[in-house]
């Protein structure tokens, strides 16, 4: 039987609302009387609260509140409680939110929020990593080991380490040492940058009479914030009642617990009325997490032959104030550190570091970007001193599905799928050998690529579950925990029900009001990690069994054959031996009624759920069994580079994943092309700036860039390598975060092939990669500025 | 202290024409969002900066973050499910669909306002110039390749108008 609608390009279901403007975010969310909040924020990086005077602020016409740290005293954070709702006692950053004015409308909020009158006390600040970890250096969490810690992580009381990860496999050091091993060591950096999600966080929560808390909320973990928030601030789970409509972006800074507490403690506070926060884009990017700032110190072994013998590296991640999620994100770094190899010796320490700065969590691939940025490069830098060619320093290396084991001792599954495969395709499709001549004499044309592999990064027991219900017409409903952010995994959740009844894909409606609710959707940890289509997946064809074994029950006894008989599919219940004994599916949704009246059977509805099998915390050496599919990738690279100015320009992209089945694949290029987009801006443009005294300079979308139309790259290819997984929905893998990895490190091995410019720390701007080659290769731009100049004397000389 | 002057003006919103109180500070973005509803106006930095609050107004497209409502006073403004009647934009709607060019969908309206108004404009918009006139407006899911494929197969639709 051919698919009808598995492998087929269909829309999201949700698109004429997107289309029209009509698809209801958590910003388009009003309430009659509902009042708005607005934040008082530090102007110190460092310092104790010494007072709070509210006393004008309360003067101003509107303003009903004023509610500061005091009025809290709860401690927030997903895999540590760091956080404060507002803070106490003293503030971590510049930006941080020190009190909230409520006021009527959002003018006399603001209005208000401008005469809270702080004193503050200066503390030293600590403003970088290094600072951070000098035996003097003050401490920014005094009370760090009073926190809540979830299992397997392990921050250092008494210092600004939030959290060290260490992974250990063989022996790095005697491997080092041994004869015909060629040492690479490299520092590598990237800055922090935003998410920059076009729909800023925001909250509207409403504490009613009942004592029950409603809010809706731009999030991507509506569970994980309804237990998260009842465990912190001591109610009952089902007392909150979170609406997750779908997210104008996510990208990992709607995972975790965000600002629902404070603005339900709020509502609280006015006396039960609804509030409203929404974060400007200057608060977004000042008083909001961010992605942390990396440095890795690594030292790479390679025999001369290209074999990776051994890798040792050093992860310091600048967690800012906050490192509730950012603990998890260099405990994957660390522990993913070997990326798609098989390195026989690894050594990987990986810190999360508090410093005054903004807070950090996860963002889109989280570990990834950053530890991809430092092995991808250090591959290049092997294969350029041993002179291997870059594809075939990766052909000898790849982990062997089946054989290999990972540096954290976990086994390459058999149907993990292709590595070499996802190179073969990469290096067919760009042919890095074949490089064109340049647009003009004074640039350079260059080919570059990078591997990369991605789990999802996430505690053992991260559940989902599904509730697949028949309507009297045999139309399907869908509830699942799955929410939207623009990924598309709830059309790809309906494609798998249309196609598994046979039924139209018109027929099928996921969930209700394209909104997630904790009261009406079953559980999911979080639409995080690219974890949905897999995890969701599998609960809900546990679900779709569920509910035809309803059907064939009932079928069976209307048919009067043995339910074994009975199947299920193309909209109807058949008798496999007697194929003519056949009754649409809509004639059992409801039970089966004779004639008579008499009914067998009831309303069908069925459900699934899944959890990961024997899925285990990482012991202290790293060592465990903690993920559930990997996804290979590869990103390919063709540029030009302008020696004059050091601009890249990107011509041409390519992107190959294995990704076990395209359930959907104009969602899955989607995903690929988007990626491609916003790992160019992480590349070439992006990166928050800081002050003298750590604030962020850049808050804005002019002079923090990302890209725009005019900056599309013109060529965009996808490769859809299907090695199905055996256990994935239909053989599905998740893809949705792995699409940015590899780009900045294709860029920047690209920029080395060409002109043996090393480029170690992001962004690539022109004036840094101008820099640079004047640096290391001066007699490139020498050579280009006197082509230029020749050129110019010949277009002077035919005038 | 500012003392703020309200002024009553007449302004015709996707077909319908309203009586709305304004104060003489306040927003175009406001105004629709918030007094009348229309949310399909997104806004994302408040200043200018990102296009997610494009409206035409009288045809032409302009940010209302950065519009005064009582300079709209007697003018015409549509939004993107005002263009839902318009046949050829229905088709250009159709075509984002067809192409997936949108993923949260936080931009589509802009975009889909913007560039009604490039093909109206010209339906034989050269590549480059697209690119231009959207550049306006920011995707941060990254649909441009997507959305630029939608707005080219969609200027068959608008060049029948202009021959009939």
């Amino acid at each position: 039987m051919s698919n009808k609608y598995v492998g087929k390009e269909v829309p999201q279901a949700d698109s004429w609302l997107k289309v029209t403007g009509t698809l209801k975010y958590a910003f388009d969310t009003f309430f009659p009387g509902t009042l708005y909040a607005k934040l008082v924020t530090s102007k110190y990086p460092h310092a104790k609260i010494k007072n709070i005077d509210v006393s004008e602020a309360l003067k101003v016409k509107g303003v009903i509140k004023v509610a500061t740290g005091k009025d809290f005293p709860y401690r927030l954070g997903l895999y540590l409680s760091d956080r404060d709702v507002l803070a106490v006692d003293k503030v971590r950053w510049i930006g941080h939110p020190v009190a909230a004015v409520i006021a009527d409308s959002l003018e006399a909020a603001e209005e208000g929020a401008e005469k809270v009158k702080v004193d503050y006390e200066p503390l030293e600040p600590v403003l970088t990593v290094e600072r951070a970890l000098e035996k003097d250096a003050p401490l920014i969490h005094e009370k760090l080991g009073e926190y809540r810690v979830f299992p397997g992580f392990h921050p250092i009381p008494g210092t600004n380490i939030a959290n060290l990860f260490e992974l250990k496999h063989g022996d790095v050091e005697k491997a080092f040492q041994e004869d015909d091993v060629v040492i690479i060591e490299e520092t590598y950096r990237l800055p922090q940058i935003s998410h920059v999600t076009m729909e800023t966080q925001n909250v509207l929560a409403w504490w009613r009479f009942d004592d029950y808390v409603e809010l809706w909320t731009s999030i991507q973990s509506p569970f994980a914030t309804r237990f998260l928030m009842a465990d912190a601030i001591g109610l009952p789970v089902n007392r909150i009642i979170v609406h997750a409509p779908p997210a104008g972006g996510g990208f990992g800074l709607k995972a975790g617990l965000g600002w629902e507490p404070l603005v339900a403690l709020l509502s609280k506070l006015v006396g039960r009325k609804p509030v409203k926060l929404v974060l400007s884009r200057a608060e977004q990017m000042t008083s909001a997490p961010v992605r942390d700032g990396f440095i890795a110190k690594v030292k790479a072994g390679f025999k001369r032959d290209g074999r990776f013998v051994a890798y040792q590296a050093d992860f310091y991640l600048d967690a800012g104030a906050y490192a509730d999620y950012t603990i998890n994100v260099a405990r994957t770094a660390g522990y993913s550190a070997d990326g798609a190899y098989d390195v026989p010796n690894v050594h990987v320490k990986s810190y999360a570091v508090y410093t005054n700065k903004i807070p950090t969590t996860a963002m889109r691939g989280f570990g990834h970007p950053e530890n991809h940025w430092a092995l991808e490069l250090t591959l290049d830098r092997a294969a350029s001193v041993l002179g291997i060619d870059p594809v075939e320093i990766r052909r000898r290396n790849l982990l062997k599905p089946g054989e290999s084991v990972r540096a954290t001792g976990e086994r390459v599954r058999e149907d993990e799928g292709d590595p070499q495969k996802v190179l073969s395709v990469l290096a067919q499709a760009l042919e890095p050998d074949h490089v064109d001549r340049p647009s003009e004499p004074w640039k350079v044309r260059a080919k570059g690529i990078a591997l990369l592999v991605k789990a999802p990064s996430q505690p053992p027991n991260a559940g989902s579950s599904a509730v697949v219900k028949l309507n009297e017409d045999g139309t399907i409903d869908v509830l699942t925990g799955n929410g939207s952010m623009g990924q598309g995994t709830p059309t790809s959740l309906a494609v798998i029900v249309a196609e598994e009844f046979g039924i139209p894909l018109e027929k099928v409606k996921i969930n209700q009001l394209e909104m997630v609710s904790t009261d009406t959707n079953p559980y999911t940890w979080q639409t995080v990690g690219s974890r949905g289509l897999f995890s969701d997946g599998i609960a809900l064809l546990r679900a779709i069994e569920d509910a035809k074994n309803q059907i064939k029950d009932t079928a069976s006894r209307v048919f009067k054959v043995p339910v074994s008989d009975v199947e299920v599919s193309d909209g109807y219940a058949f008798s496999k031996s007697h194929p003519w004994i056949r009754k649409e599916i809509k004639e059992f949704a409801m039970g089966y009624t004779y004639p008579d009246g008499t009914t067998v059977g009831s309303p069908v509805i069925g459900r699934g759920s899944y959890a990961p099998v024997l899925n285990t915390f990482l012991d202290a050496s790293g060592h465990g069994s903690n993920t559930v599919f990997h996804t290979y990738g590869g990103t390919g690279v063709e540029l030009e580079i302008d020696l004059l100015t050091g601009e890249v320009k990107v011509l041409r992209a390519i992107q190959v994943y294995d990704i076990g089945k395209a359930i959907d694949p104009l969602l899955v290029k989607g995903q690929m092309d988007g990626g491609f987009i916003m790992g160019l801006g992480s590349a070439l443009y992006e990166e928050l700036k800081f002050g003298e005294d750590g604030r962020v300079i850049n808050p804005n979308l002019i002079n923090y860039y990302v890209p725009h139309f005019e900056d599309m790259t013109a060529s965009m290819e996808s490769y859809m390598i299907e090695t199905p997984q055996k256990d994935g929905p239909l053989g599905a893998r998740g893809v949705g975060e792995h699409v940015m990895v590899g780009v900045a490190p294709a860029i920047a091995n690209a920029i080395l092939r060409a002109t043996g410019v090393k480029i170690n720390q992001l962004p690539i701007t022109a004036e840094k990669l101008w820099k640079a080659i004047k640096e290391q290769k001066p007699e490139l731009i020498e050579k280009a500025q006197k082509l230029f100049f020749e050129e110019g004397i010949k277009e002077v000389q035919q005038v | 202290m500012v003392v703020l002057k309200m002024k009553t003006i007449s302004l015709k919103v996707n077909g319908i024409t309203k009586e709305i109180t304004v104060e003489d500070n306040e927003l175009l973005l406001n105004v629709l969002r918030e007094k009348l509803g229309i949310t399909s106006v997104k806004a994302a930095c408040w200043r200018g900066e990102c296009g997610l609050c494009t409206v035409l107004l009288d045809g032409i497209p302009v940010k209302s973050c950065m519009t005064l409502a009582v300079e709209t006073d007697g003018k015409e403004v549509i939004t993107a499910e005002g263009l839902y009647s318009d046949e050829r934009a229905k088709k250009l709607m159709e075509s984002f669909v067809k192409h997936g060019a949108m993923q949260c969908g936080f931009c589509t309206p802009a975009f889909v306002v913007t560039s009604h108004y490039v093909l109206t404009k010209n339906p034989e918009v050269d590549g480059e110039e697209l690119k231009k006139e959207l550049n306006g407006v920011i995707c941060r899911c990254g649909t441009y390749y997507q959305i630029y494929e939608a707005v080219k197969d969609a200027e068959k639709y608008y060049k029948k108008e202009t021959k009939s």
